[in-house]
């Protein structure tokens, strides 16, 4: 906990937006956040949530129409095996790193400034985990079949193929879900105890109260809090890397030009986190604007958000750089035809279009004009939520679509389907946000409690 | 029964008729649905009354167990019309030959166009589920082409007229002859003057004499034939030269140099499977590779056998005629005197000297749709060169009708038209779809008063008829017909009539009055009775389906007047023309409702289910058309509207339009494809229009072809050198960037049984698609229909792709066959995640259908996208009698999951089983892939590559063999041999 005397010299400070406004003491925190949950529902809320229900119901209705028509629904064909589902499934899962980097990693790093938003991060990775997870059951030719998948003891003695990243993807992916899951529940708790001692209705509170676990805040409590945070920190800290990594693999060990490069780890990691710091600043803004926690998520957070934006974003345009160094390197006819092709072929507008967001886009970043105005960084990071996804759609479809043999080139569009389920699971996220910005603190109470000393020292200073 | 009862109650037959008209699977469900109808009640009563319980017993047991009886008995109705009662006994001893789980052969002959081709058909347990060739017939040499191997599905096609019909309403074949027995015995008093008879081209002697019959019996009775895809001006060709009416067949064994003009001769016709053998015998310079034959194509429009020419020039008609006059000239065929074009020229002295140089080894052929003056040409220039009786072979005519069929068709039309017509009865066919234009043959046909149609299903023409009668297909009736080279051989059913139809001889003796004959009876008079065949002769002929002596060949001499004659009227003003020919796949029509053909691709387009106008880049330059725009084709009063495709290898100035499509009422799978071309022909104008018109429209049509890039975009896919750079080792193509297959840290896997293998001559594959067929009929292969396949998602499990190379004007057309190459570092295997596909330790790279999950990834990573998915059910499992066609030793695949080539596994696994059981070595199993024993051209060969005697093995260490890809380190199993050609000096450019 940040010592006022250690603190570095006011001038300093006063240079860098602060991550508390000034004048909070560790009640009004409580108040403010809780208050979210406790006062009455805001009108806005229901409609909010009514529209992600009815988003939720586009993506009931094009699952239920693929479940009983089959992956045909989709624009998917042969050359093209893969399409919408594999992009949002690579674009959900990367948008959740931002969450699992803020939590795990910058906790060890022990940056206080993600306080205020690693709860709401972490909320935003596992849903948006869920909503990946959604897109490699449902891309199954025989969904009903998925279980072959799993390592299943069974009387055939039959197990999945360990050398398919399929396989890794599974086991990545559902690790990944598991930690961030026990993560982001183990830091509700104490928040949880809070809520079951504020909340009047005593049915709820009962709720708060089995959730919260018996939390009363004693000393041996937050010991063993804090070890087990740590330690699932220490978990979750790995899987930034490696989740994205395994699923980079899905790719990277295929053998088409355009997926077979091992500069794709990397990229796609670093992919991840700048898609995850896009989406996390996107909700961010209309969120503390709509719920009145400027106090907390400040300038200064959205400041580093948008510089952690700017860093992976360069990683990501350097990814782009080598894959097109490599293919004139390379000397291979068949990677330097993927590069042309994406550059002059028929989807030459999604690369441009991607060049255009990833690249063009975050430069404005290096502004500080533009990280200090909303809609400024609003803009930018609805560019690269945009841009990502392209960024997908490129590796997936313009690899596939002209490979090996010129005789099987072909085409690739999205059905009326493919944007149903995509647009039904930006439904099922945004449900999701709404449920859990109403029912539980969207702003950690009591990590926000621990830097009010810097709230008080800002006051000093007035 | 029919007429006795009372006239609003259901009898027995009706119910049977009930059953019948409906769609051949709803059997069952009919009847139920019958079983609920107050009529059902009310026939169970009358039929079962002295079973009735007394009034008001209400459903008791007695009751239940009656109802249960009259549902059996019911059952039993339908069941008989698969087989006859009599043999629905349980075998008390089972039949030697009967082996549950083992298939028959037996040798038939498959009648198209009037000639049959020899197969051998594979039963299992009585159902007929394969067509293969007949290697012991001349016109198969065990092999066949696309339309033999997609009959099967005809068999089985669910829109197939199923009983007599009379207005619609199904009447029972004794109503029929009664009918016809009025309508007889009133001509017979005219000696049949108000009788007539339209036939397809038939040369079959059993049904020729009873037409011979008809004529005695009805002297003033006239029988006419019109066939929409005929040889008439070949035969009317031949009659100039010869004087004569003959029957020409090749003999392209002994033919070193061959000239097509306007002509695929390997791949249309009755002799086509037959040549195709012959020519690439002498082209498979991977066994013999000092001769090889040299093929020279002039044509108009690209044909099979134009791909596979060592020079190929694509010249529209006008330009074609005169090349041949000055070929003639050239060649020095008397009184034919024309200069050749300028630029033409070499081409004429060359050919021409390559001619000369292989006196009587040569040959010169025409297609059926060259001017008839071009075809007594072309039998002079072979006559010129030696070649009558040595590569040209003249026979006997053979064919029923020795007139065109748009003439006879004429005479019937006026007669009709002149009201001379009480009785019309039309045999095959489709006249009121096919018939020339200006017949207006539909208006003519209803002035008969009774209008008799014989078909397999209620089509253009049935519609328009009083009677409707099914005719049986040749797989269920006895028959006869002649082969290429007039040889004939006996059609020989595999299985009882499906439905209440009839033979064709059989429906003609309705009108001999011998209707109670059996078609096993008039076939068996024509030979036993007639021919005086004995009884031992005839069992060997039925056994081996082959063994008749060809027709005799006739001492013709060329009339070089009679031809010069006719040359002179040979030359065209050059301009615009139409070229109408028979679809590639589909025929004139009679194949539309055969799904199978309608999506196997054409051969140059690649479109599948639907024509449309093919012209030249240039072409259509100079007429403002794009690809897939809808133009009119317009000449005279008469026009068309279709969709273009443009061509590389089509020649400037003309556009194909291939017949056969637009059909109305060809069945659920025919209707309402592609574009009907046949308001444009005309008797005069069958195959060639001039003066014509095109009107771009702006509008744009869809076109499903399954290969849309034709540029091989310098990947080194079908490699090519000729055979003087083989004899001097040129590494023609080579490039350094292939990976050693030997190239890995890991020791290869040891392959201590069988080792399969595949190797494809380029050499000698026309692109006939006949693997392409015999694949999807062995392998249970669904069709996807042309909204799916403009998704891309045909399930064909090999393809054969097509690339354009070379001068952009005179482009060549590479063919590759392409399935699964059982890489042996198969990058599919690795990532499928459940193990779905897998390698054996014979090598063979298989499918686990019921483990497969469907994710596709094993699709993604195959770079030569061999893999096939189910994106949707596309297996037809509700339609009953499609299920009596798989073949039961293939699964059917689910939706869902992912297929692709297996090397006929199932074939394997038989010829593996048959040799340990019979402890003799493998090669002796005759263990062929479907794919191979389809091609014409033996261009495939399959087999166990640890044996070093095997030709797959020889093939495959030959210096022509070459993996594509194999820079990937995929290794494949399947390799290629190199194209080789054999250019002429004279013509290959310095």
């Amino acid at each position: 906990m940040p010592d006022a005397n250690a603190t570095p010299d006011a001038a300093k400070i006063l240079l860098r937006p602060p991550i508390i406004a000034a004048g909070h003491t560790p009640a009004t925190v409580t108040d403010k956040i809780s208050a979210v949950i406790t006062d009455a529902t805001p009108k806005w809320w229901y409609g909010g949530l009514g529209m992600s229900l009815s988003l939720l119901g586009i993506f009931a209705i094009s699952v239920a129409w693929l479940l009983f028509k089959g992956v045909g629904v989709w624009g998917i064909n042969n050359p093209v095996y893969w399409g919408f589902a594999i992009i949002n499934f690579v674009w959900w899962i990367g948008i959740g790193h931002a969450g699992t980097l803020i939590s795990a990693i910058l906790m060890l790093l022990k940056q206080d400034w993600r306080n205020s938003i690693n709860r709401f991060a972490e909320a935003m990775t596992i849903f948006a985990v869920a909503c990946a997870g959604v897109f490699p059951l449902l891309h199954l030719g025989r969904v009903w079949r998925f279980y072959y998948l799993l390592p299943i003891p069974n009387t055939f003695e039959l197990w999945p193929q360990f050398r398919s990243p399929l396989i890794w993807d599974v086991f990545a992916v559902t690790t990944y879900a598991l930690v961030s899951i026990l993560f982001w529940y183990v830091g509700l708790i104490p928040d949880l105890a809070t809520l079951r001692d504020r909340t009047k209705n005593r049915a709820v509170a009962s709720i708060y109260g089995i959730l919260a676990a018996g939390w009363r805040g004693s000393t041996k409590h937050w010991h063993q809090y804090e070890v087990a945070s740590m330690f699932l920190a220490g978990l979750a800290t790995p899987l930034v890397v490696s989740v994205h990594t395994v699923v980079s693999f899905d790719f990277a060990t295929g053998q088409l030009p355009g997926w077979h490069t091992t500069i794709f780890p990397p990229y796609f990691v670093a992919g991840a986190v700048f898609a995850g710091f896009a989406m996390v600043i996107t909700l961010t803004i209309p969120l503390r604007h709509l719920f009145g926690l400027q106090d907390f998520i400040t300038m200064r957070h959205m400041d580093n958000m948008a510089k952690v934006m700017l860093a992976t974003g360069l990683i990501v345009v350097y990814g782009y750089a080598v894959e097109l160094f490599i293919a004139w390197y390379s000397g291979s006819p068949y990677e330097q035809f993927m590069v042309i092709n994406r550059m002059t072929g028929p989807y030459k507008f999604a690369w441009y279009a991607l060049i255009l967001c990833n690249f063009l886009a975050v430069q404005f970043l290096w502004s500080s004009k533009v990280r200090g105005s909303l809609v400024g960084l609003f803009i930018v990071s609805m560019f690269v939520n945009v841009g990502m996804w392209l960024e997908r759609f490129v590796i997936v479809v313009t690899s596939l679509h002209r490979d090996f043999m010129p005789s099987s080139w072909g085409m690739y569009t999205g059905t009326i389907w493919d944007w149903g389920t995509y647009i039904g699971t930006i439904g099922l996220f945004l449900t999701l946000v709404f449920l859990f910005i109403r029912f539980l603190p969207m702003i950690s109470i009591f990590e926000m409690r621990m830097i009010v000393p810097e709230s008080a020292k800002l006051k000093k200073e007035h | 029964m029919t007429e006795s009862n009372p006239s609003g109650g259901l009898t027995m037959e009706k119910v049977r008729q009930r059953l019948q008209s409906g769609e051949g699977p709803a059997h069952w469900r009919s009847l139920d649905e019958l079983a609920q109808t107050d009529e059902f009640a009310e026939l169970v009563q009358r039929e079962f009354s002295h079973m009735l319980p007394l009034e008001g017993a209400g459903f008791d047991r007695r009751r239940f167990l009656q109802l249960m009886g009259a549902s059996m008995a019911m059952a039993g109705l339908s069941a008989c019309s698969l087989q006859p009662e009599e043999r629905i006994l349980p075998y008390r001893q089972q039949p030697e030959e009967i082996i549950p789980g083992k298939p028959l052969y037996y040798a038939s002959t498959h009648p198209r166009n009037g000639f049959g081709r020899g197969v051998l058909i594979e039963s299992h347990m009585g159902r007929p589920t394969r067509v293969e060739g007949n290697p012991d017939h001349a016109s198969s040499l065990g092999k066949t082409d696309i339309f033999d191997q997609a009959a099967i599905l005809g068999l089985y096609d669910p829109d197939r007229a199923q009983s007599v019909q009379y207005l619609g309403t199904p009447r029972s074949w004794e109503a029929l002859a009664e009918e016809m027995g009025n309508q007889l015995s009133a001509q017979e008093g005219l000696q049949g003057a108000g009788l007539r008879f339209l036939l397809q081209n038939t040369t079959s002697p059993t049904t020729i004499s009873m037409l011979e019959r008809i004529k005695e019996r009805f002297p003033q009775a006239t029988l006419h034939h019109y066939e929409a895809s005929n040889d008439d001006q070949a035969r009317q060709g031949s009659q100039i030269a010869f004087g004569q009416h003959v029957h020409v067949h090749y003999d392209l064994a002994e033919a070193d140099v061959i000239l097509t003009v306007d002509c695929d001769l390997l791949n249309d016709g009755p002799g086509a499977v037959r040549y195709t053998r012959d020519f690439a015998d002498g082209r498979r310079v991977v066994e013999d590779d000092h001769e090889m034959k040299r093929l020279y194509s002039v044509e108009s429009t690209p044909t099979n056998t134009g791909t596979l020419a060592d020079h190929r020039l694509a010249l529209a008609p006008a330009r074609l005629e005169s090349f041949m006059l000055a070929l003639a000239t050239a060649v020095g065929v008397p009184g034919v005197q024309a200069r050749p074009e300028a630029e033409l020229e070499n081409w004429v002295w060359a050919i021409a000297r390559d001619l000369g140089a292989h006196r009587g080894r040569s040959l010169v052929t025409a297609g059926d749709a060259c001017d008839p003056a071009l075809h007594a040409l072309v039998l002079a220039i072979n006559d010129r060169l030696g070649n009558i009786g040595q590569t040209v072979l003249v026979g006997d005519a053979v064919q029923a009708f020795e007139d065109s069929g748009t003439e006879s068709l004429a005479a019937l039309v006026d007669d009709l038209n002149a009201g001379k017509v009480d009785l019309l009865v039309v045999l095959g066919g489709n006249p009121v779809y096919d018939a020339p234009a200006e017949l207006d043959f539909l208006a003519a046909m209803q002035k008969a008063e009774t209008r008799v149609r014989v078909g397999h299903s209620f089509d253009e023409t049935g519609r328009w008829c009083q009677w409707q009668v099914p005719v049986s297909h040749w797989l269920e009736a006895w028959g006869d017909v002649r082969s290429h080279d007039g040889a004939t051989s006996l059609i020989q059913p595999l299985i009882e009539p499906l439905y209440r139809t009839r033979s064709l001889d059989q429906i003609l003796a309705l009108f001999t009055g011998d209707d109670a004959a059996s078609d096993y009876d008039l076939v068996r008079e024509t030979w036993i009775s007639r021919a005086q065949m004995s009884e031992k002769q005839w069992r060997r002929w039925l056994h081996d389906g082959s063994g008749q002596a060809s027709v005799a060949s006739l001492d013709v001499s060329v009339d070089t007047d009679r031809v010069r004659q006719a040359a002179s009227t040979l030359g065209r003003t050059p301009g615009l023309c139409v070229l109408l020919r028979p679809d590639p796949t589909i025929g004139t029509g009679e194949w539309a409702n055969n799904g199978w053909l309608q999506e196997c691709p054409k051969p140059h387009s690649r479109i599948t289910w639907d024509n449309a106008a093919l012209l030249s880049p240039r072409t259509a330059e100079s007429l403002g058309v794009s690809n897939e725009e809808m133009v009119r084709v317009s000449s005279g009063e008469r026009s068309v509207e279709l969709a273009c495709w443009i061509l590389p290898t089509q020649a400037d100035d003309t556009i194909t339009l291939h017949l056969g499509y637009g059909r109305t009422h060809a069945g659920h799978v025919g209707n309402g494809n592609g574009f009907d071309v046949n308001p444009l022909r005309t008797s005069q104008g069958q195959w060639l229009l001039e003066d014509i018109s095109v009107t771009p429209l702006g509008r744009r049509y869809r076109l499903a072809s399954t290969q849309l890039h034709a540029n091989m975009e310098g990947r080194e896919l079908v490699r090519t050198t000729t055979l003087a750079g083989m004899h001097h080792g040129d590494e023609h193509h080579e490039s350094g960037h292939h990976l050693n297959p030997d190239d890995s840290l890991m020791p290869g896997f040891e392959y201590d049984g069988y080792r399969w293998g595949m190797a494809i001559d380029l050499s000698t594959c026309s692109g006939c698609n006949a693997c392409v067929m015999a694949c999807q009929s062995e392998n249970n292969i669904g069709i996807v229909g042309k909204d799916e396949v403009l998704n891309g998602r045909e399930l064909h499990w090999m393809r054969i792709d097509r690339y354009f190379e070379g001068d952009p004007d005179q482009p060549s057309t590479y063919l590759q066959p392409v399935m699964c190459q059982h890489c042996e570092q198969a990058p599919c295997e690795v990532v499928c995640p459940v193990s779905a596909t897998v390698h054996t330790d014979e090598g063979l790279n298989t499918m686990a259908y019921n483990r497969c999950v469907g994710t596709r990834y094993c699709g993604n990573n195959c770079p030569y996208k061999v893999r096939r998915f189910n994106f949707y059910h596309y297996s037809d499992d509700t339609t009953e009698v499609l299920k009596l066609q798989r073949n039961p030793d293939v699964t059917v695949r689910h939706r869902g999951v992912m297929e692709k080539c297996s090397y006929c596994i199932q074939r394997i696994n038989h010829a593996k089983i048959e040799a340990s059981v019979k402890d003799m070595p493998l090669a002796e199993t005759g263990l062929v892939s479907a794919c191979q024993q389809a091609c014409p051209a033996g261009a495939i060969e399959f087999g166990d590559l640890n044996d070093p005697s095997a030709k797959v093995s020889q093939w495959q260490s030959s210096d022509l063999a070459y993996g594509i890809l194999t820079e990937l380190g995929t290794r494949p199993r399947t390799l290629y041999l190199k194209r080789v050609s054999n250019p002429n000096p004279e013509l290959v450019r310095s």
